[in-house]
């Protein structure tokens, strides 16, 4: 395989000359994996943004073919069926701004629940001394192991019986409290704090509740936001339980919203632009949200895997 | 999930004098930091782990009580056409994750260890593992489409007949595992590269005095110190592939026929389209003892593996 010829370890004389064929050459291919990787998300906007009329006859124009902001209108819910169906769509009802809420109200609510009473426990994990400790986290740290099928069909019973399906407290709840890789992850960074102001803290008298939020939350702030973070993302692209539990036009969320767009595109000729315009407005959250704290993302894989 | 964390902190083994002094249990006020968390652990992933056995060895249609039918639905399983088929197609996903996403992606952590390491790269490469599995499937079920997608069309310009990706049996496991590379890849290679990141320098300094050619460095020691990694990454890698669901449930439906019928779409059809609930579950025991075992061999892996940078 050429690539492990190219990929040695780079050398210091390399530096030195001017022009390296191999380097040029390492180069190129990390250029095409960059391209692979970002281009598509190009091509969903000029998709979006052309009329499904006119995208066959310009399958590699690369602006989009025919400028429209129909597929847009459609996917928000503001055009009329008559419209929709002679733009390509299905003309069935689809409303994103609803979708959109849902996804947000979703994934805010599960990582704040799930960041802090994740901390929570990983402060009684880190700092608190009782019987049984190793063992109980052995076991929340278990829990990593098993599929998330395997519990969901039992849960999606429990809701059922609770009478909570299609409602955003059934969606939340099995998220809310806590995920075993939160705990894992803040439980190892309060151990590699340093102790010497809880302690001085302690000796004043304060108690652990003070302690945990007056020193331990602002100092861990950073790798707390870091989790959030990839939580929220991780919500915000949960599917198989919110289609469980979540199929409510009231409480459908962005990822399940787009399957049933997907699934009422008429057959054999999709409303592609429609379909496009739908992904971008799914995308767009987590685009931002990687415009803003790209650095703390990228630098934060090595150190754990995100679902 | 599992993680790359190597500072297993030995703080926690060495308690402070000062709280040592004390000799107190916190037990009460442990109880009340950890509250929270162990009502989901016991409410949601504890009693789902056991009434999901349980409800393996029952008959249930959601409507009526769960009947106990001992290994009924074992031995149904077992003779289940639709089972084996699920397994092979599913080993065949996986199969093709493993070679395609961790070739490419130990490539381009090679290539970045060489050349790129700036964040915008990386940070390039790791946009498609943020989007969620619906929108890499949807893009792709775009850009693969038979009629006007672009990679079709290319296939055309180049004198090659049109590729059915998502319509042919033969094509329908590798487009999904395509569409998984696609979004993983960049993750994967960031992860290699940390890993690269991590081999001291003067290491490599010593090969080169040495005079060991770059295949011989690559070999004798890029890839034993980074066998740790390697190993982790490849254990996640079939770990997530066995539960594909997402991309199959909005591209082909399992289809055509059965060539996409993945095992956790299968158990999804007979839980809830089937409402076959005891058959479903005992489908997923199965899913979840094979995870197991992966987990199992990554144990012994990893363990055999310790001492590799010391």
């Amino acid at each position: 395989m050429t690539t492990a010829k190219v990929s040695a370890p780079a050398r210091p004389i390399a530096r030195r000359r001017p022009f390296n064929w191999r380097r040029a050459g390492a180069w190129v291919l990390v250029a095409l994996a960059v391209a692979v990787s970002v281009l598509p998300f190009y091509w969903i906007l000029r998709t979006a943004l052309s009329t499904n009329g006119s995208l066959a006859g310009n399958a590699t124009n690369l602006l989009p073919a025919d400028f429209n902001l129909g597929a847009f209108k459609r996917v928000f819910g503001l055009q009329s069926p008559e419209e929709a169906v002679a733009e390509g769509g299905s003309g069935a009802q689809i409303d994103f701004w609803s979708y959109l809420r849902n996804s947000v109200l979703f994934a805010s609510i599960t990582t704040t629940g799930a960041v802090f009473f994740s901390a929570m426990a990983a402060y009684a994990f880190a700092r608190l001394r009782w019987r049984g400790r190793n063992l109980v986290f052995s076991l929340f740290l278990a829990t990593m192991m098993v599929p998330p099928i395997f519990t969901a069909l039992p849960n999606f019973l429990l809701i059922k019986n609770l009478g909570l399906l299609n409602t955003m407290a059934g969606l939340v709840l099995p998220y809310i409290f806590m995920t075993p890789f939160a705990i894992f992850f803040l439980r190892q960074f309060f151990l590699n704090m340093s102790r010497e102001v809880e302690e001085a803290a302690m000796l004043d008298g304060a108690k652990h509740l003070r302690i945990f939020f007056q020193i331990i939350l602002p100092n861990a702030a950073a790798p707390i936001a870091t989790l959030a973070l990839l939580t929220f993302i991780g919500q915000w692209n949960e599917y198989f339980w919110p289609l469980l539990v979540g199929q409510d036009e009231s409480v459908r969320v962005l990822t399940v919203g787009l399957g049933v767009f997907k699934s009422q595109s008429p057959q054999g000729a999709p409303d592609w632009s429609g379909l496009m315009a739908a992904t971008l407005v799914s995308a767009l959250p987590v685009l931002i949200l990687f415009a803003a704290f790209g650095k703390k993302i990228v630098n934060s894989i090595g150190f754990s895997g995100i679902k | 999930m599992t993680t790359l964390t190597r500072n297993a902190s030995p703080a926690e083994h060495k308690e402070q004098p000062a709280l040592r002094r004390r000799g107190r249990s916190d037990l009460k006020i442990a109880l009340f930091f950890i509250a929270p968390a162990m009502i989901g652990f016991i409410v949601f992933y504890l009693m789902p782990t056991l009434r999901g056995i349980y409800l393996s060895f029952t008959e249930y249609n959601i409507l009526g009580d769960p009947t106990w039918i001992g290994t009924a639905n074992y031995e149904a399983i077992a003779k289940d056409p639709l089972f084996w088929n699920a397994l092979a197609v599913t080993s065949q996903y996986v199969l093709i994750n493993i070679v395609l996403q961790t070739a490419l992606a130990l490539g381009l952590a090679l290539l970045m260890h060489r050349v790129a390491k700036s964040t915008l790269i990386r940070g390039a490469l790791l946009l498609p593992y943020l989007m969620a599995n619906v929108i890499a499937a949807l893009l792709w079920f775009w850009l693969l489409d038979y009629q006007i997608g672009i990679v079709n069309y290319f296939i055309e310009a180049i004198g090659l007949p049109k590729v059915a990706f998502f319509g042919s049996a033969e094509w329908a496991i590798p487009t999904q595992a395509l569409i998984n590379t696609w979004r993983h890849m960049g993750y994967t290679a960031l992860l290699l590269f940390a890993g690269l990141q991590s081999i001291p320098h003067h290491v490599y300094e010593v090969a080169n005095l040495d005079g060991a050619s770059p295949w011989q460095t690559f070999r004798k020691i890029t890839m034993p110190l980074l066998r740790p990694v390697l190993v982790l990454v490849l254990i996640v890698t079939v770990i997530g592939s066995f539960q594909v669901f997402d991309t199959v449930a909005v591209t082909t439906l399992g289809g055509p026929v059965n060539a996409s019928r993945v095992l956790q779409f299968y158990i999804y059809q007979k839980a809830f389209t089937e409402s076959d609930f005891g058959y479903g579950s005992a489908l997923a025991v199965i899913l979840f003892v094979i995870l197991a075992l992966v987990a199992f061999i990554q144990m012994k892996f990893l363990k055999g593996n310790e001492s590799d940078l010391d």
